[in-house]
């Protein structure tokens, strides 16, 4: 009997801690969450990816449809390249479809928008994007209302 | 004038001569590993003692600190109005340092000390010797599932302390404070890393739990066998195990978390 309580107490004790780390793992981290995990890739040029990370989100009309995979330098027009994963789900994105990046919040991440555009032909693996709009960044726009300014003063 | 030139050459003699015993304890436990291996059973002893009986400290710190990782955080958060970071920033905290950490000082003070006032009263009432005089080893039979068993515990026991501690902060932020339950789990899920996070941390813990325990069953074995020496030999391994935790923390991270 001795012997039978030690191992319930031992055999709760590493499921317990087993469990735990199971927890921290689907929980804590991305594991648990599905969206962009498999589906396929689409790639946008832009002109400033600003403070884009990979692993950031990617969002129709404020919804998470895929993540951004990876982000590199275009060796010949110098654009950074943002290739995204977006769930097999959100298939039916039109060609036409624009990107955007934009900050959540004042401090938040940056996320890249998708704007759906009326084509019939839809997006599928390996498309670009054409029309995208870089993210903002806040010296250039401060520079360019001290110009306009200036220029309006005259 | 010469005398304290002895005692100093004496003291630094004494601490390399106790560094290299340790040094060749560790080696010749971890050869009698395999015999250990097949009597699982003292393994399981030691896991009990170590692991199952730290259990309620360990979940109860691991609450405590939580909530008040999600209460100062929330006070220092809510001026940038970054409320909403406040589960990143307990994960983190707690995932990659206060986690393996705390409950590293927790496990040395509670079942290191265990280990070493064990050890060293067997010495002390000549159990050990008894053993040798059997031809059964002691460094086989006592110390290697004990190492073996601490070494389990810490990992198993710093995994708890990170979930009931990242439970602790939502319980503060978001059922006290108000802060958003979808968005404390969400930045949680999107800044928090399996690699790099996680799995750094249970590293950690498990480094943690060979350097806790060595030195504890080291301090028992190195025992001088009074009533006296054991108290100082147990004072030791917490002191000694602190520091070690606290330094090989900074070195870990230092590594880990460029």
């Amino acid at each position: 009997m001795q012997k039978r309580n030690l191992e319930l107490a031992v055999g709760i004790f590493v499921a317990l801690g087993l469990g735990a780390l199971l927890i921290l793992a689907l929980r804590v981290t991305d594991l648990g969450t599905t969206v962009g995990r498999d589906g396929y890739r689409v790639l946008a040029h832009f002109d400033n990816v600003g403070q884009l990370k990979p692993r950031a989100a990617v969002k129709v009309s404020g919804v998470t449809v895929g993540q951004v995979a990876e982000i590199y330098v275009d060796p010949e027009t110098f654009d950074a390249v943002v290739v995204m994963r977006i769930d097999r789900r959100f298939n039916q994105l039109p060609l036409d479809t624009s990107a955007q990046i934009f900050t959540s919040g004042m401090l938040g991440e940056q996320y890249v928008a998708l704007n759906p555009g009326g084509d019939e032909t839809f997006l599928a693996e390996g498309d670009t994007i054409t029309i995208t709009q870089p993210a903002l960044v806040l010296e250039q726009l401060i520079g360019q209302f001290m110009m306009g300014k200036a220029a309006g003063d005259e | 004038m010469t005398e304290i030139l002895h005692a100093l050459g004496r003291t630094g003699i004494g601490a390399f001569e106790s560094l290299g015993r340790s040094a060749l304890l560790f080696l010749y436990t971890w050869r009698g590993m395999g015999e250990v291996l097949t009597r699982p059973r003292l393994v399981l002893q030691q896991v009990y003692a170590t692991g199952v009986l730290s259990l309620v400290i360990i979940s109860v710190s691991g609450l405590f600190v939580g909530m008040v990782l999600g209460l100062q955080g929330y006070n220092t958060l809510v001026g940038f109005g970054a409320e909403e970071q406040l589960g990143v920033m307990v994960a983190l905290s707690l995932v990659r340092e206060l986690g393996p950490v705390v409950s590293a000082l927790l496990f040395a003070g509670r079942a290191g000390s265990a280990l070493t006032a064990e050890i060293g009263l067997m010495k002390a009432t000549e159990q050990l010797a008894a053993m040798e005089m059997m031809a059964v080893d002691p460094l086989h039979r006592v110390i290697a599932p004990r190492l073996l068993g601490g070494i389990i515990a810490l990992p198993l026991l710093a995994s708890i302390f990170n979930t009931v501690g990242v439970w602790g902060g939502w319980l503060v932020g978001v059922g006290l404070l108000g802060v958003h339950d979808g968005s404390y789990w969400a930045h949680i899920e999107t800044t928090v890393d399996l690699r790099d996070d996680v799995v750094n941390g249970l590293i950690k813990s498990v480094v943690f739990g060979v350097a806790v325990t060595w030195i504890a069953v080291f301090e028992g074995y190195d025992t001088v066998p009074t009533s006296e020496g054991i108290s100082r030999s147990t004072t030791r391994t917490v002191v000694h195990a602190s520091l070690a935790i606290l330094a090989l923390d900074f070195l870990l991270t230092a590594l880990m978390f460029d």
